[in-house]
């Protein structure tokens, strides 16, 4: 008896010793979803989301502290694979509000400081010093940098206008359809 | 020949005796044409005039801009009054960049290209060439850029042609009006279509309820070996390219796979008849025959418009209202849409215009879904539209997706035979529209992480040839201090 017990005391020290190395010499630093999620966000680092930038929000959604719809140059489409990769449901009512926006420069206003080509990530700002500057809306995101930075309040975000190419039907009104059943199941 | 079954459809009241039997008349030219410069399938085209040039008929006024996209020309001479926004034939009365001519009245043809003396003999690239030159796009309704499609002999293996003279819309009549007045045009154009495309066939598919245009078809028909007209089944939708590819061949076109790919190009009659119009005498795309018809419009006819006319002023050629039109449809009463504002022109996509009364309508409140599967037993694309809805109506757009809305092409007949007015395509044409904007935001966020990552990788780079330079800079102020490590190198 004293041998099975001497047997299974060693293999437990043994074996608890290891999983103690191992936990010490191969830890994972980094949660390796804040990575995955890092590679989801637009990386433009332009704080909306309340956190200094993506790296950050990142963390905190892996962590399950940050709700998924707060990336707001990310749209909708974003929200939706965040959520998808999380396996949590979006709560999309305070998103609809706000559509997507490009920023839009007040040509008579801007004096031409290139402050905003300096902050813009994404490079969505032409111009040169003294003279005006210009957005080009296929690469601007909507991220709001460049109107912090504006001395002279020249830059304004506007929602992304509606054209032929982007226009489609509304979802129908069914006032007259009950979205509760009206009677109970049989089973 | 045998024909093959085609899945689900309805038989609607078809109401085409209206204008059926009515020539087509010419429109006198109105005081205004409106041109918009998209008017089909692809890139918008480009202005090649300005306000207050003088234009001919037939002349380019907007070129074509990339490979997929089609040139406008002038319908008529006259004076370019303007180049400014207006509202486009579309439900969302959205404006678009539009061309605007005042005609002088003499309707004086421009240089026309010289027509192809023997096409049979040309290479197929000359009228490719020349079919996209006309500015001709699909005249069934969709609009896509015709020369395209006559490319696709070039990479794809083709054996039959098929023309489209089902018109399995209600109430128009247009295709069947120019079948009737024109049947040698229609059928030179489908032979020029076939040798283009490389097919050695040529099939006119026209449904039975236009027994008149089956027997003019089939005699003009006759003189050439290869082309065959077809009688297909009275149900809609038959003019749908991939329904009326199955009741010919049997076979089901694939999803998101082009008739092509079977073997098959659809083109619709009419298109074949403006490629006889550009190929035998060089004349572009600039009229096209309409459909006015619908109770509350006075005098219902068929009319060779000029590309560009008002729908308000084309209603006027017809009389105006008898009644107050509850709606005006671009378009047949099952696909067409509302049309948001008279003001807008006729394009080369517009089949029908239709003012219809609210008796025609028929409009009932919608009732909860009583699960009777009428829905599903009539689509015909193979759909569970009740079960598409419920997805869409709880803002579940994925489930919908894979349940394939996306291969809903729109025919209505699901909303069509509900019992409980459930606006079942409404549902579908939602989910594709938010679908799509999805897909465009998704696409967006890619190229704005490149951008992003292009920029990091630039400001790295910047940073480290300044730090060169400051390193450089150093070592050439003290040369005679230190033997630079560089020039030891080279001596060694």
């Amino acid at each position: 008896m004293w041998i099975a017990i001497g047997i299974l005391t060693l293999m437990g020290l043994v074996l608890g010793g290891l999983l103690g190395a191992a936990a010490r010499f191969l830890a994972v630093e980094e949660n390796p979803l804040e990575e995955e999620l890092k590679a989801l966000l637009p990386g433009s680092q332009c704080g909306q989301c309340g956190y200094v930038g993506c790296a950050q929000y990142a963390a905190a959604l892996a962590k399950g502290e940050a709700a998924v719809t707060m990336c707001s140059p990310g749209g909708k489409a974003l929200i939706e694979v965040l959520a998808k990769k999380l396996g949590v449901t979006a709560d999309l009512s305070e998103h609809e509000e706000k559509g997507p926006e490009n920023a839009f420069i007040v040509e008579d206003l801007c004096i031409g400081c290139t402050r905003c080509i300096r902050e813009c990530s994404t490079d969505a700002i032409m111009g040169a010093n003294k003279l005006m500057h210009t957005i080009i809306i296929d690469a601007c995101h909507g991220c709001g940098k460049c109107v912090k930075v504006c001395p002279t309040d020249a830059i304004v975000m506007i929602p992304v206008p509606v054209t032929l190419a982007n226009w489609h039907w509304h979802k129908p009104e069914t006032g007259n359809t009950p979205s509760q059943p009206e009677v109970g199941h049989a089973h | 020949m045998k024909l093959y079954p085609v899945r689900g459809g309805i038989h609607p009241e078809y109401r085409k005796e209206q204008t059926s039997e009515k020539a087509i008349v010419l429109m006198p030219m109105p005081a205004a044409l409106y041109i918009p410069l998209q008017q089909h399938i692809g890139a918008p085209a480009e202005v090649l005039v300005k306000e207050g040039d003088l234009v001919k008929k037939g002349q380019m006024i907007a070129r074509s801009q990339g490979v997929i996209s089609s040139p406008q020309h002038a319908p008529t001479s006259g004076r370019i009054a303007a180049i400014t926004e207006v509202a486009a034939p579309h439900p969302s009365g959205l404006p678009q960049t539009t061309i605007i001519i005042e005609p002088d009245g003499k309707d004086e043809w421009a240089v026309l290209p010289e027509p192809i003396a023997d096409p049979f003999a040309a290479d197929p690239h000359l009228i490719h060439e020349r079919v996209a030159q006309s500015g001709i796009v699909g005249m069934g309704g969709a609009a896509f850029p015709s020369a395209v499609k006559l490319n696709l002999g070039t990479q794809k293996k083709l054996d039959t042609l098929l023309l489209n003279g089902a018109e399995c819309e209600p109430y128009l009549t247009c295709d069947d009006r120019v079948m009737r007045e024109y049947a040698d045009e229609v059928i030179d154009g489908a032979r020029i279509m076939a040798h283009a495309l490389g097919t050695p066939r040529v099939v006119i598919g026209i449904e039975l309820n236009k027994p008149e245009a089956i027997t003019i078809m089939s005699k003009a028909a006759s003189a050439f070996a290869g082309v065959e007209v077809i009688g297909v089944p009275v149900q809609y939708p038959m003019g749908s390219e991939r329904h009326l590819v199955q009741a010919i061949t049997g076979l089901e076109t694939p999803a998101r796979k082009l008739t092509a790919d079977l073997g098959i190009v659809v083109h619709n009659v009419a298109t074949a008849r403006a490629v006889h119009h550009s190929v035998r005498f060089g004349r572009p795309l600039v009229s096209r025959v309409v459909t006015v018809s619908g109770r509350a419009i006075r005098e219902p006819n068929n009319i060779l418009t000029p590309i560009g006319t008002r729908i308000t002023d084309l209603i006027e050629f017809c009389g105006g209202f008898a009644t107050r039109p509850e709606s005006i449809v671009n378009g047949g009463p099952m696909m067409g849409q509302p049309l948001a504002s008279l003001e807008a022109p006729v394009v080369k996509g517009t089949s029908g215009i239709l003012a219809l009364t609210t008796e025609e309508i028929n409009d009932q409140p919608t009732s909860s879904c009583i699960r009777c599967g009428s829905c599903v037993t009539i689509c015909p694309c193979g759909l569970s539209p009740v079960e598409m809805a419920a997805f869409i109506r709880k803002d579940n757009l994925e489930g919908a997706a894979k349940l394939g809305v996306r291969d809903c092409f729109s025919c209505g007949s699901c909303s069509y035979v509900c019992p409980s007015h459930i606006p079942l395509v409404h549902y579908f044409n939602y989910a594709k529209g938010m679908l799509s904007d999805l897909e465009r935001e998704l696409r967006k966020n890619d190229r704005v992480k490149t951008l992003v990552e292009v920029r990091t990788i630039r400001i790295e780079k910047a940073a480290e040839a300044k730090k060169a330079a400051l390193a450089a800079k150093k070592t050439a102020a003290a040369p005679a201090a230190t033997p630079t490590v560089d020039e030891e190198k080279t001596n060694a």
